[in-house]
């Protein structure tokens, strides 16, 4: 089984914290589209894998597609894969775009399961991230998204924003937990370089995120939607009976992805690919049949550190069973590092394995990181 | 011997000495020009990189001149910076002339009125040379009027040159026969043979480069070298072209080399004179010292492993610089390393990067401080030298320490006399002269403790004259100081390798820009990190760090692994490199940046 990721690099207006790749040019939407196909028919013959387990778009806005450009990718796809088991497809949708008339469009798609982009239901914060949308169409796409029938939700939000406070980020969760959506992301704001955030922030034009806030958000972000029945199962993700994204949840176990569109990531089990990350240069390199494509062969450490850096972020953790399933350097390694943050209660042993407490969490990348093999 | 002419050349640092010597070279046709790389003096990468000159070497040309006669010339170089001024000394006493090569865009500069001075004093022959006159920015009157000021030469004797575009060179070739006196000296007395430097070949050990004052020198002959008292046989004796050319004979005079098969290179010292055991000189050549290192500074491999080939290295380099000492010492933050000593701080800089360089070896150096004399109270003991604060005497049983003071000379521009007599000040420094050498250049000189040039002098004189200040020294004496013991603390634990000799009346203000410098260095730990700053029991400054309370990605999606784990490898890999202080991480970029206190 494998997944398919397809970028779609297309925004209205540039999130202010936002370093995925895409353009607020719309200008080659169409080409674009006909390029995502192309790179279909170069690489489907030769993915070692037919059966598609799920489908994500991400971007970028994926919600600028049309139905008939979903649908017309969707043909594309199935010419090589097996899609009849197909249990998720995902569209990243920004609430500004999901009109009525949008919403059942999808609904007609064989899109089963949408992620809003929400952020926040404070004004202040969506325009100081630059969002499209007022906090009125927040509320607002989500009720209509029900009444379509879109019982597979996940919401995102973002905490941690210069301003917000933590009455506000309470105000924030109970506001979408009335909802009782299955599936929740929530990020801390991330300052990422050549951002426009990061501009403000060099220049005083904004604060920086306050650490001791931000983590102040996240433990209560942790303790609130377990009081309301989500399982925190990735740092920064949280399902309802068990509602996990099962796309999201394939890359941390290491499964296969193909990801289609500039600058997506391609893994096979051995090595990683990744597309051009320039629009223009993608089409024309599929217009002329050619993959403008990078790719790197992952060795036993960088698989092993992947394998760390991933599941330490789950709640599965590392699993003894994994653990013997590695050779002895890796399994030997990771037990005599990870014995000081078992002692200082970073780090939790169960029976089947090694998981992060909830003050781990916190420490997620340095506890990680320390866990890494380096030659 | 009347057809010989022995010379060196004055310049400062960029000044063209080495692209005028390249011109000689060519237009004697001492190397053809398919062997001819800028800059063929400079034979050490980091020379040539540099622009400087670094160990001195001397080469023969052979010039036709316009009197018919084929002269020999040895063209002797002279190392151009101040940390070396004992061997410029000696190469100068090896020559009867000098020719004084001044940038004509950028006027006289320090170090060439101290090397001129010596120069003088050694009587040697001027011959005053403007370079760069093809530079639009060349001030040909105004800087022909600070070398007339300096050495009472008329205008017309001053040479016009580019070493650029080769105009001049054959007036100053015509001058150095004309103007620069051949040698004296007694082919029949005693050899006596001054040794003004010498280098290090794998092969054949040792090789001293002499000039003979008089006598001759003949190959297989017993020779002593009078101040060391060693005896060796002259295995080979030569002169130097683009490469050793053996001789039979080398009479007074002449400059050229010896091979003994001597291979420590301590054991020959430059400004020893060299005789015969046969048939020995009366006396030896004046001038001789045995220099001392004046500042020390422990230098550690990276990591520990690499101990074993630091000493490699070490050892090397030594074989090719005698001036550099190294004993084993050890650091309870740092594990094993050496306490090294130098010239100065340009020589450490210089050890640093051909470590890195030509042996590989990346390096932590510690504060580095000078050479202390000291004495205890107690009775019948005797003054022994500081040269690590681990020598540091508890304050209760010290009866005095000295401390090394150097003479600086420091030429300016008039406007920026205020802002440096402000610096040499803070530095306890003392203003002696001051001396206009035209309206546009004063020359300063201070006498100032060697240990305050070893902080962060350079920068600071540089910013404060926008850069248009040039600066030498000499040493001058030790004199009594007030000491202290500089401690670095870590959440209590003291760091060794940071801890520093300093003046009590500097301490406070180190100690607290140490303090704030580790607190931009130091990651954040997951506990609170106390940083202090203590002389005795007493705190002087302290920093904290607070605890790191969140270190996780948001987001870790298909597009993200790679980067996220490229990063967090990257973190593991500073962590490897990290030096535990008690329960402190500290990482090696600390150790170094610590001491730039300037910024």
């Amino acid at each position: 089984m494998t997944g398919i990721y397809i970028h779609v690099p297309f925004c209205k207006q540039a999130c202010s914290y936002c370093n995925f790749h895409f353009s607020t040019s719309l200008r080659l939407k169409d080409d674009m589209v006909e390029a995502i196909i192309r790179e279909i028919h170069l690489r489907a013959p030769n993915w070692p894998w037919q059966a598609v387990d799920t489908i994500y778009f991400g971007g970028g806005t994926p919600s600028l597609l049309s139905g008939l450009e979903l649908s017309r990718i969707y043909d594309a796809l199935s010419m090589y894969f097996d899609l009849s088991n197909v249990k998720e497809s995902t569209l990243e949708a920004n609430p500004d775009d999901l009109t009525p008339e949008k919403l059942k469009s999808l609904a007609d798609s064989p899109i089963n399961r949408l992620s809003i982009g929400i952020q926040s239901f404070i004004e202040r914060d969506l325009q100081y991230m630059n969002r499209a949308h007022t906090s009125e169409e927040a509320h607002k796409c989500i009720e209509d998204a029900y009444k379509m029938g879109f019982d597979q939700l996940t919401v995102d939000l973002i905490y941690g924003v210069p301003g917000l406070t933590s009455a506000e980020w309470e105000d924030n969760l109970n506001n979408l937990f009335q909802y009782d959506i299955p599936h929740l992301s929530c990020y801390a704001l991330t300052v990422e370089p050549k951002t426009a955030l990061h501009h403000q922030i060099k220049t005083g034009k904004s604060d920086p995120p306050d650490e001791a806030l931000v983590a102040d958000q996240f433990q209560t972000l942790q303790t609130m939607s377990e009081h309301n029945g989500y399982e925190h199962y990735e740092i920064s993700n949280f399902a309802k009976d068990k509602q996990y994204a099962r796309h999201n949840t394939s890359y941390w176990f290491g499964k296969p992805y193909l990801g289609l569109g500039p600058s997506a990531h391609s893994y096979d089990g051995q090595h990683r690919q990744w597309n051009v990350a320039n629009n223009p240069k993608y089409i024309k390199s599929m217009q002329s049949r050619q993959l403008a494509i990078e790719t790197e062969y992952l060795s036993d450490a960088d698989r092993y550190n992947e394998m760390v850096l991933c599941r330490m972020r789950t709640m599965w953790g590392m699993n003894k069973a994994d653990l013997e399933g590695l050779s002895e350097v890796f399994s030997k390694h990771f037990l005599q590092e990870v014995k000081p943050y078992i002692d200082n209660e970073k780090v939790i042993e169960s029976a089947d394995g090694y998981q992060l407490s909830r003050a781990g969490k916190l420490l997620a990348d340095k506890i990680t990181s320390d866990l890494f093999y380096i030659d | 011997m009347k057809l010989i002419r022995n010379f060196c050349v004055i310049a400062h640092i960029d000044h063209g000495k080495s692209t005028l010597s390249d011109r000689m070279l060519e237009i004697t046709q001492t190397i053809g020009e398919r062997e001819m790389q800028d800059q063929a003096l400079d034979n050490m990468d980091l020379e040539r990189e540099r622009g400087i000159t670094i160990k001195s070497h001397a080469i023969q040309l052979y010039y036709p001149a316009k009197d018919g006669n084929t002269y020999t010339f040895n063209l002797i170089d002279t190392p151009g910076h101040v940390d070396f001024s004992y061997e410029v000394s000696r190469s100068i006493a090896a020559c009867e002339g000098a020719l004084l090569l001044v940038d004509a865009a950028q006027g006289i500069q320090a170090q060439t009125i101290s090397n001129l001075y010596l120069a003088i004093e050694h009587d040697l022959e001027i011959i005053p040379i403007l370079n760069k006159v093809d530079m639009e920015s060349a001030m040909i009157d105004e800087v022909s009027d600070q070398i007339i000021d300096l050495i009472g030469c008329k205008k017309e004797e001053i040479i016009l040159a580019s070493g650029k575009t080769g105009q001049g060179i054959p007036d100053i070739l015509e001058a150095i026969v004309d103007r620069i006196p051949a040698p004296t000296g007694d082919v029949n007395a005693p050899l006596q043979g001054l040794v003004f430097d010498s280098v290090y070949n794998p092969f054949r050990g040792v090789v001293a480069y002499v000039r003979i004052m008089n006598g001759v020198l003949n190959q297989g002959d017993t020779v002593r070298f009078v101040n060391t008292k060693k005896e060796y046989d002259a295995d080979e004796i030569g002169i130097l072209q683009m490469n050793q050319v053996p001789k039979k004979k080398l009479e007074a005079g002449n400059v050229g080399y010896i091979i003994t098969g001597i291979k420590i290179s301590k054991e020959i010292k430059v400004g020893d004179t060299v005789t015969t055991v046969d048939n020995p000189c009366e006396k030896a050549i004046q001038g001789f010292e045995d220099v001392k290192p004046m500042v020390f500074a422990g230098i550690y491999p990276i990591d520990n492993d690499d101990f074993e080939d630091l000493r490699d290295a070490l050892e090397k380099l030594q074989l090719n610089d005698a001036s550099l000492t190294f004993e084993p010492e050890s650091s309870a933050a740092l594990g094993f390393g050496f306490r090294c000593g130098f010239l100065g701080m340009l020589h450490l800089e210089i050890i640093q990067e051909r470590l890195s360089r030509e042996f590989d070896q990346d390096v932590i150096t510690t504060v580095p401080n000078v050479s202390y004399q000291a004495m205890l109270t107690k009775r019948g003991s005797e003054e022994f030298n500081v040269n690590t604060p681990n020598d540091f005497p508890d304050p209760g049983v010290l009866a005095y320490v000295k401390e090394p003071y150097i003479q600086a000379q420091i030429i300016t521009k008039p406007e920026f006399i205020g802002a440096i007599m402000t610096l040499c000040l803070d530095k306890r420094g003392e203003l002696k002269k001051q001396i206009y050498l035209t309206q546009e250049r004063v020359e300063l000189h201070f006498d100032l403790p060697l240990a305050e040039i070893v902080f962060d002098f350079y920068d600071k004189l540089k910013s404060v004259s926008k850069g248009y200040a040039s600066f030498d020294y000499q040493p001058l004496h030790y004199k009594e100081t007030d000491l202290v013991l500089l401690e670095l603390k870590l959440n209590g634990e003291p760091v060794d390798a940071l801890s520093a000799l300093v003046h009590r009346t500097k301490a406070e203000s180190i100690g607290r820009k140490v303090c704030k410098k580790l607190k931009d260095l130091l990651p954040r730990q997951q506990f609170m990190i106390a940083i202090q700053a203590a002389v005795g029991a007493k705190i002087i400054a302290r920093e904290t760090i607070s605890a790191l309370r969140k270190d996780v990605t948001a987001k870790c999606y298909g597009g993200d692994i790679t980067r996220k784990r490229k990063l967090l490898e990257k973190q593991k890999k500073g962590k490897k490199k990290m030096r535990q202080v008690g329960n402190v991480e500290v990482p090696q970029k600390a150790f170094l940046e610590v001491l730039k206190l300037g910024d």
